[in-house]
């Protein structure tokens, strides 16, 4: 029998015996895909009179959208921060090892750099879409140099800088350039973010407050301004207080304006967060909960010392400490490990972790229409899947 | 006629898909010789379509050689519209079994030409060569597909106005909504059922008691267009318990006297 598919000759690939995750739900159905992109099977059976070319039997898994990371700071031995010989084919080994966690998408990031590293590397971290060689770049993370002394935690104290006006001058004065660039963290109570805040948002380029002393106040207002993330929720920011709850505040805010809302970063590696605090965040403001990985250039390397930005690591188990200090730099836990950590932490369900760490990062990024489900239409990415007992293993298409 | 009386809905359904696997099977179709199925929608077949896949997912059945040929669909409503017939036949059926779709036939209610796609759907069931098995359910009014009461009897496919009645038992899959229900439909006629070589009605439920009762104890009334089928020569009406509540003792004795006859056409083949 002919098939008349005239929309397009490219095979298509029918995903049978699996449960999908589709309106917030597991549900048992076929997913089909082509050409990268997820396919209505109902439009393709009566306007295209089309049908699957090849069948995969999934054995009852459940298929994910693809995870998305938006702070991850290198791995695998390649330091994102440092301006290498050959910075195009870090993050391409970056890219191609963390399929294997199941993220397809992610934001490279830059901890505090000297001004030359910024205007070597940022042009170098191209924005590229996902495929079987590696997860996609969305944009770089730039998480500095924007930030409180106070709280810089694992960033150089040298490299810290301050808005002089806070529009494009300084921006560009410091990075050199913006292309490429999908979130900057900075530190709301700095002098003059507001213009920052405002000239990157206009830009598409998704705010992100941490590193910083704020109070609930300042916070609110970085947020009125355009500010849309917290950087590692709990982390580098004033702790939780009663009468002050500082940018934690902000996940029951009242003054965050209608219709948007605060996401936040959480590193469920179950060091950086007591799985209490974890749980806490988590029945205040559920929607907004973003699982991040923060890792650093160990992840996936053995125990030993290691260079991370301008400074040192040591790497002791899951623990990476800046050498000498009981200061913790950067997780080395993986994406699958902290979905798996959320839900065992929070008791949420499946579907709630395997959100966390795709729907809700791509609706802060604002492109959910594109990624982070599994809609018709939305790019195909990858998908990533976890057996009843969380056995890992994932499709390409 | 045969009139089958099984206890519940789960037996109908059971009874009624095994009846047409075993017919198919004996038809042995293949490239060159479709089988072709008229079908429903709505909830009185659903049971008999989830029991129709499941054999179809234990190897028993295939549909790779079977041409399908839905009775009706709204006129108006975009055909993937979670209530359109498509949508129906698509998810509850379709979907899940080996069919292809230049196979399968439903009216297309948002066609330019409403007449046009009447008489061509009833050219492509003429070029199939007629329907072996046509299935179908019975409103509360008695009505076939959408033969609303005073539906000529010899009646084509066409453009029909849905009555109050029906309107209101479809209200419920529009949210309740009545302003939300469609109000017209194409449906295939009395007649183009009558044409297949065997028909055979579900009936459930003891609010299609009195319309079952009218369809094969009173005479053939338009105004209760299923007793037509008491002039086709190979009819079979599936029906529960709930269902027989209006028709004569005798009636159901007589019928459920001779249930071992009719339990061999449904036994493994």
């Amino acid at each position: 029998m002919p098939s008349n598919k005239s929309v397009s000759d490219a095979p298509i690939t029918q995903f049978v015996n699996c449960r999908i995750l589709k309106d917030h739900k597991l549900q048992w159905e076929d997913l089909w895909v082509r050409e990268g992109k997820i396919l209505n099977p109902e439009k393709l059976f009566f306007d295209e009179e089309g049908f699957a070319d090849h069948k995969v039997d999934c054995e009852d898994k459940i298929i994910a959208p693809g995870f998305i990371d938006v702070q991850i700071n290198g791995g695998y031995g390649i330091d994102f921060s440092q301006a290498s010989s050959d910075i195009r084919g870090g993050v391409a080994l970056v890219a191609k090892k963390i399929l294997e966690h199941g993220v397809t998408s992610f934001c490279p990031t830059l901890v505090t750099s000297p001004s030359d590293i910024y205007h070597k590397v940022i042009p170098e971290l191209r924005v590229q879409d996902g495929g079987p060689e590696g997860a996609g770049v969305l944009g770089i993370h730039l998480e500095g140099p924007f930030i409180s002394e106070e709280k810089r935690g694992a960033h150089p104290p040298k490299f810290l800088r301050t808005f002089k006006a806070g529009g494009l001058a300084d921006l560009m004065e410091i990075y050199g350039h913006l292309d490429n660039v999908a979130m900057v963290t900075l530190a709301p109570e700095l002098a003059n973010s507001a213009a920052a805040i405002h000239e990157l948002s206009g830009r598409g380029i998704a705010v992100s407050l941490g590193h910083s002393m704020a109070d609930l106040s300042q916070a609110e207002e970085a947020v009125q301004h355009g500010a849309k993330f917290i950087t590692h929720l709990f982390n580098a920011m004033l702790p939780f207080h009663h009468r002050d709850p500082g940018i934690v505040g902000l996940l029951t805010s009242d003054r965050v304006p209608p219709g948007r809302t605060v996401y936040y970063g959480m590193i469920a590696d179950g060091i950086h967060t007591h799985p209490a605090a974890l749980r806490i965040a988590h029945r205040a403001h559920p929607a907004g909960l973003v699982l991040v990985t923060d890792a650093v250039m160990a992840m996936g390397l053995p125990p030993g010392r290691h260079t991370l930005g301008q400074q040192q690591i040591d790497i002791q188990g899951l623990h990476a400490y800046l050498t000498g200090t009981t200061t913790l730099s950067g997780s080395i836990a993986t994406m699958d490990m902290c979905v798996r950590h959320f839900r065992e932490a929070s008791g949420c369900t499946v579907e709630a972790a395997l959100e966390a760490a795709s729907l809700h990062p791509a609706q802060m990024l604002g492109i959910s229409h594109r990624k982070g489900t599994l809609e018709y239409g939305t790019d195909a990415g990858i998908n990533a899947s976890f057996g009843a007992c969380f056995t890992f293993l994932f499709f390409y298409n | 006629m045969k009139l089958i009386i099984l206890d519940d809905y789960e037996q109908v359904s059971e009874w009624t898909a095994k009846y047409i696997r075993n017919r198919i099977k004996k038809f042995n179709p293949g490239p060159d010789r479709f089988f072709t199925l008229g079908l429903p929608t709505g909830s009185t077949p659903l049971g008999c379509y989830k029991k129709l896949i499941e054999y179809h997912k234990k190897g028993e059945i295939s549909f790779q050689y079977v041409k399908t040929f839905n009775m009706d669909e709204y006129v108006g409503l975009p055909r993937d519209h979670p209530e359109s017939y498509h949508s129906f036949m698509w998810n509850n059926f379709f979907k899940h079994i080996d069919i292809r779709a230049e196979n399968a036939h439903i009216l297309d209610g948002n066609a330019s030409n409403l007449e046009k796609e009447c008489q061509d759907f009833e050219a492509k069931i003429k070029a199939a060569g007629g329907i072996e098995l046509f299935v179908g359910g019975i409103g509360p009014d008695g009505h076939i597909a959408f033969n609303e009461p005073g539906s000529s009897l010899v009646s084509r496919t066409r453009v029909k106005t849905l009555a109050m009645d029906t309107i209101l038992a479809n209200a419920r899959f529009f949210d309740g909504d009545l302003s939300k229900v469609p109000t017209m439909a194409l449906t295939v006629g009395v007649g183009t059922v009558m044409d297949a070589r065997e028909v055979m009605i579900l009936i459930t439920g003891s609010h299609k008691a009195f319309a079952l009762y009218k369809a094969i104890e009173e005479g053939v009334n338009h105004m209760w267009t299923v007793s037509a089928f008491q002039q086709h020569p190979q009819t079979v009406f599936v029906c529960d318990e709930d269902a027989t509540q209006e028709l004569r003792v005798k009636t159901v004795k007589y019928f459920k006297g001779i249930m071992d006859v009719h339990n061999k056409m449904v036994e493994e083949p």
